[in-house]
């Protein structure tokens, strides 16, 4: 074991919320080493990210933090929770560097990206000037940032989500620190961005030999990024291994939820014979950017001619980086988008349509979306929304019969019927996701188009969402368009893949041979980056 | 940039219309004319006047003649101030309801500002209390309210100044309707400063200067201040026009000749030709301080860029 760096021992955090105290953090401890990589690993509400902010100090005034962190920097072995604000101020950005989850917003939008770097050289350097300078586009060209002498002017609303983040990172190294805590660097990232990032941060942490914190719900980048790892839940954590001796035989119960709630199993191959249920030729979209007057408006081409053919029973994966056109594709399809081409639904062409007429036939096209907290209205019961539909596809229903077929849809998706008085903010994300999968379902529909449907729940839910869709498709036969930006989800459910970029169509196939050898390089770099080139 | 702002006073074109248009006919809908008074005019000499303004033809009619007129610059005479064109009484109106006007904003900005932003940074201590306490109140007393208890209070029983008149500007005849214009904005920009400073401080970057090492003070002035300062800066429009409706009333209770005053005279009047040029010269400033702000709050954020 290497040099202790960071010790921490029985962190304790508290938040007080109007009269209530809530206890995020219990009973933490853990060492780490120097130049070591430390994987704090837990789903949403673990605690992870509140302890690694507690390092420096940086919990907002209402948490109270008990415990001890020894941290072995300049001055020798101490204690940060009692150190003075001022040597707390020489610590950050000096010797502790911190990058977050959203780089989108991590940067302060009215000041030129240079001199934000440039702020922590002034700060915790004596280098001033044209050095100040210099340093700034050195970092630059470490980090990968294009064109470093121009860049350092820029804004950061001129960057991507990915160049921010280098940004991040490119501030976080600028005094070399000893160690670099990284709260969920690459979530808020396309995978192959991610992978360039983590790529980036292991040659910096050879380079300048620093010690990396790593908080991350994605076992896949802690298998190849981290030399040991913390499991966290509720506040505590449960095993603590190296790496490899984790995914090996993992000892706690959790940590074995954990490793097989990641994706796994292969959808039973539909009959040749299955009859085409939605077919697509040469659809596209484009969207008006910018209208003027007496001059030809901009336009955006998000899909752009597109041909496809869906079979009953059939999974369909859509994969792709954001902004590909995946969601607009999904949605065109539907008709819920002007667009181009020609599309069939059943033996109807939906092409021409007006959308009266389509009515009668969305009750058998359904759509359940990504997000389970904006997409339930939080004004009506869970029983108005599952009912919804049916009122205007069934009017002749009457509200005893209404009532009989919510219960039926609540039940198929494993929720209690006697929850429809209950609002949406009453439920986790998992169990709105099952709402809005009910409220599709209680049309008895044919088609379901699943928008990232299980993106923004933790993995061990996420399992169980899965589970439950496949469970559906058995029963009822029906047919998914599945997207998400997640391929080892999509591996685990779908057929035939289509891997979309800019609009077209990269590459498409049967699943397994897509992911055993896929003919074009940019899915072979999302295959490598979604690190399920090797996994077995 | 030049372009943006040729096409902005372009688009201001139709408004500044349909501005004319509504006060106009809503003008003549009110019952009444400028030449009825208590003392009965001959009916000849009335007709001879009507004639002379063109009352006597239909409103249509002497809607177009106006603009016809309005488009050569020409206000009209007015028809109470004899002598007097109405583009004379503005000339003479405007600069003294001008400096009225710029103290009143600079009043708010310089108090309201500050206190905002003290409030936040002291969020839920007994300081935020009482300026937010203050401001509410400020926020609901009407300025009619304000402006007279003012004058009873330091012109009347403290005697210590003027309780009307402009006196050429002298600044201890400014001090009251300065105040009294303003204290609404002073509550509305502070309880605006407050909200928008929590939030900025609340925000990511700011987490993330914190992390840097910066102290709380540097945080505040480099990381905080100029974000925080945005949703104030798209007030001031608002706010001018605010500022510019109270002067009406402000003028009239303290007796300043400034275009506020005359605006309600010419209104109890029926003096047509000047509620109307008050009313274009109004709009047309209103048109031109919004650009000026829309400017300035592209001078702020960086991603506000006006190239076409």
């Amino acid at each position: 074991m290497p040099k202790p760096l960071l010790e921490i021992e029985r962190l304790q955090v508290d938040f007080e919320l109007h009269n209530s105290r809530v206890n995020a953090v219990k009973d933490v401890s853990f060492t780490l080493g120097e130049g070591e990589t430390l994987a704090l690993v837990g789903e949403s509400g673990s605690g992870k990210s509140v302890s690694s902010t507690a390092i420096l100090r940086l919990l907002p005034e209402f948490a109270s933090t008990q415990g001890a962190i020894h941290w072995h920097g300049s001055q020798g072995r101490e204690e940060l929770l009692s150190v003075s604000s001022r040597r707390m101020r020489r610590i950050r950005g000096n010797e502790i560097s911190m990058i977050f989850q959203e780089p989108m917003t991590s940067l302060n939008p009215l000041q030129r990206i240079g001199r934000q770097v440039r702020e922590v050289l002034d700060k915790h350097t004596t280098l001033r000037g044209q050095a100040a300078r210099q340093r700034v586009v050195e970092l630059f060209e470490q980090v990968g940032i294009p064109d470093p002498h121009r860049r350092v002017s820029s804004y950061p609303y001129e960057l991507s989500g990915g160049q921010r983040q280098r940004v991040m990172i490119a501030m976080a190294l600028a005094c070399e620190p000893r160690l670099l805590i990284a709260d969920e660097p690459t979530t808020a990232l396309d995978v192959t961005v991610q992978a360039q990032i983590l790529s980036l941060l292991k040659r910096l942490q050879r380079q300048y030999g620093m010690a990396i914190l790593f908080i991350t719900h994605d076992l896949g980048i802690v298998r190849h990024f981290a030399d040991r790892v913390c499991v966290m839940r509720h506040g505590e954590v449960v095993e603590s291994a190296t790496t490899r001796e984790l995914f090996a035989s993992p000892r706690h119960d959790y940590t074995r939820m954990l490793i097989d709630a990641e994706p796994h199993g292969r959808k039973a191959p539909i009959a040749e014979s299955a009859p085409v249920i939605m077919q697509a030729r040469d659809l596209k979209v484009r969207f008006a950017i910018k209208k003027r007057l007496f001059r030809p408006t901009d336009y955006f081409d998000a899909v752009r001619g597109i041909d496809l053919t869906i079979r009953q029973g059939q999974t369909v994966g859509i994969v792709g980086e954001s902004g590909s056109g995946k969601s607009t594709l999904g949605r065109a399809l539907l008709r819920l988008l002007e667009s181009s081409g020609e599309v069939h639904f059943e033996d109807t062409d939906l092409t021409h349509l007006d959308s009266s007429t389509l009515r009668p036939l969305r009750s058998r096209m359904q759509v359940v979306f990504q997000d389970p907290f904006g997409s339930l209205s939080p004004r009506m019961t869970v029983g108005e929304i599952v009912s919804e539909g049916l009122r205007v596809h069934h009017p002749e229903l009457t509200r005893k019969q209404c009532i009989e077929r919510v219960a039926e849809a609540l039940q198929e998706v494993s929720l209690d019927p006697a929850m429809r008085q209950r609002y949406p903010h009453e439920f986790s994300g998992g169990q709105r996701q099952r709402i809005a999968i009910a409220r599709a379902l209680v049309l008895k529909p044919r088609f379901l188009l699943l928008d990232e449907p299980t993106s923004a729940l933790d993995r061990s839910v996420q399992a169980t969402v899965i589970e439950l869709l496949r469970t559906l498709q058995q029963r009822h036969e029906l047919t998914y368009l599945f997207i998400s930006h997640d391929l080892a989800v999509v591996r685990a459910l779908a057929d035939t893949v289509v891997v979309m970029k800019e609009g077209r169509v990269v590459e498409q196939g049967d699943t397994e041979a897509l992911f055993h050898s896929p003919r074009e390089a940019y899915t072979r770099e999302l295959i490598r980056a979604a690190f399920l080139d090797q996994a077995a | 940039m030049l372009i943006y702002v040729s096409k902005r006073l372009l688009q201001a074109i139709p408004t500044l219309l349909i501005v004319i248009t509504l006060s106009f006919f809503l003008m003549h809908l009110a019952p009444g004319g400028p030449f009825d008074g208590e003392r009965q005019l001959p009916a000849e000499i009335e007709a001879n006047l009507r004639a002379a303004y063109h009352l006597d033809q239909p409103v249509w009619r002497q809607y177009f003649i106006y603009l016809g007129n309005l488009l050569q610059g020409d206000f009209g005479p007015s028809f109470r101030y004899k002598d007097f064109t109405v583009t004379e009484l503005i000339a003479q109106g405007f600069p003294v309801s001008l400096e009225l006007g710029l103290w009143a904003i600079a009043l708010a900005i310089a108090v309201g500002l500050p206190l905002g932003i003290l409030a936040a940074l002291h969020r839920n201590s007994s300081i935020d209390y009482l300026v937010m306490g203050t401001a509410l109140a400020g926020v609901a007393i009407p300025n009619f309210v304000i402006a007279p208890v003012l004058a009873l209070v330091f012109g009347v029983l403290l005697a210590w100044l003027p309780v009307g008149g402009w006196n050429d500007g002298h600044w201890r005849n400014m001090v009251l309707p300065v105040i009294a214009l303003s204290i609404q904005q002073v509550a509305y920009i502070a309880r605006m400063s407050r909200a928008s400073m929590i939030e900025v401080l609340g925000s990511h970057y700011i987490r993330t200067a914190r992390a840097k090492g910066l102290s709380e003070r540097e945080v505040i002035w480099r990381h905080a201040l100029r974000p925080s300062l945005l949703p104030v800066v798209s007030y001031l429009g608002p706010a001018i026009a605010g500022i510019i409706t109270g002067s009406v009333v402000i003028e009239q209770i303290f007796g300043i000749p400034g275009i506020g005053r005359y605006f309600v005279q010419a209104a109890l009047n029926r003096d047509y030709t000047l509620v109307m040029g008050t009313v274009v010269f109004y709009g047309i400033l209103i048109v031109l301080l919004n650009l000026i702000v829309d400017l300035l709050y592209s001078a702020l954020d960086p991603q506000i860029r006006y190239d076409d």
